[in-house]
């Protein structure tokens, strides 16, 4: 009852993103005293939580090596959730892709939006 | 020491400026009305009568009502005493409510924890039971030698045993107030409470 009341830190400007969509996450990052923003762009494989607590999971394949980052979905730090591409998958949680390389481990991309 | 009664709301999580991940704790606390101030002189040490929340008319009894009529006000749902150390700061019919903290306060919060019934060993000190296989027999759970045999010939004081587990008191000293929000009756301390929401607990100004 009052947790409803209570989340005044739920972000309500947020994209529709669903797990297989193609994002691009801007995150504000501290360096000493120097802050920056660094952008991290990969597919959503995992949303999960409801409220405050609620996060995501970003998968994107670096210099070869399969990097994951898991966001906080409300968390201040994030600036700007921009969704490149949607994608079309059977499933919530893509963790499968963690076992698949190359061609494989492609997102087919979405053929029409409802 | 000042301190305040609330209930407990239940957690949540929330950011702080820095964008960091912080468990909080909701407690709601009413009002409290000083019901009698208690010094050295009238009853022996120093201390005030607080009541808060709202209570039924069918619940109050005579004698209970008969507390409140000395004060010369309505009665209220719960009633417990705080030993302060300037009994004069305070008179009958003074409001107490959660703006006596702020932020980054340090307070102490007690209350009843969780009750669990009786627990075996296992569960209520984390023993590790016995072998499940190697030709044992109902020893999964048990909790194995509880002491020597001629020498003592008896059972150490304080051995831990089966027995009942929660429900009693318990003090979480140290804790960080997080916000108070005066129009809600909140105050969000950062950490774990004991207890059920629901329950009780008593905010002490540390």
């Amino acid at each position: 009852m009052l947790k409803a009341v209570e989340s005044k830190h739920i972000k309500e400007n947020i994209p529709d993103f669903k797990p297989g969509d193609n994002v691009r996450v801007h995150v504000k990052i501290r360096e000493g005293d120097k802050e920056r923003v660094q952008v991290f762009q990969g597919d959503v494989i995992a949303c999960r939580g409801s409220g405050t607590g609620s996060s995501f999971t970003v998968r994107k394949i670096s210099a070869g090596i399969g990097v994951e980052r898991i966001f906080p979905l409300h968390s201040p730090n994030i600036i700007k959730i921009q969704v490149l591409r949607r994608g079309d998958v059977r499933r919530a949680k893509l963790y499968y892709l963690r076992e698949l390389r190359g061609k494989k481990a492609r997102i087919l991309k979405k053929a029409k939006e409802k | 020491m000042l301190a305040l009664f609330g209930i407990k709301v239940g957690m949540t999580r929330i950011f702080d400026d820095m964008g960091n991940v912080v468990p909080v704790t909701l407690i709601k606390a009413e009002p409290h009305l000083v019901i009698q101030v208690k010094t050295k002189a009238s009853d022996g040490y120093d201390a005030i009568k607080l009541g808060f929340g709202q209570i039924r008319k069918k619940l109050v009894s005579k004698p209970y009502e008969g507390v409140f009529k000395k004060a010369n006000m309505e009665p209220l749902r719960y009633i417990r005493e705080v030993k302060i150390s300037e009994p004069d700061k305070f008179k009958t019919g003074d409001k107490i409510d959660v703006s006596i903290f702020s932020p980054g306060d340090k307070v102490h919060v007690v209350g009843i924890s969780k009750g669990y019934g009786f627990q075996g060993v296992v569960r209520r000190y984390g023993f590790k039971g016995g072998p499940k296989t190697h030709g044992q027999s109902d020893r999964l759970r048990a909790p194995g030698s509880i002491g020597a045999s001629s020498y003592p010939s008896r059972v150490w004081r304080g051995q831990r045993m089966a027995g009942h587990m929660g429900n009693k008191q318990v003090s979480v000293k140290n804790l960080r107030v997080d916000s108070v929000e005066p129009e809600r009756n909140l105050i969000l301390i950062r950490g774990g409470v004991p207890g059920k929401p629901g329950g009780i607990v008593k905010i002490v100004k540390a």
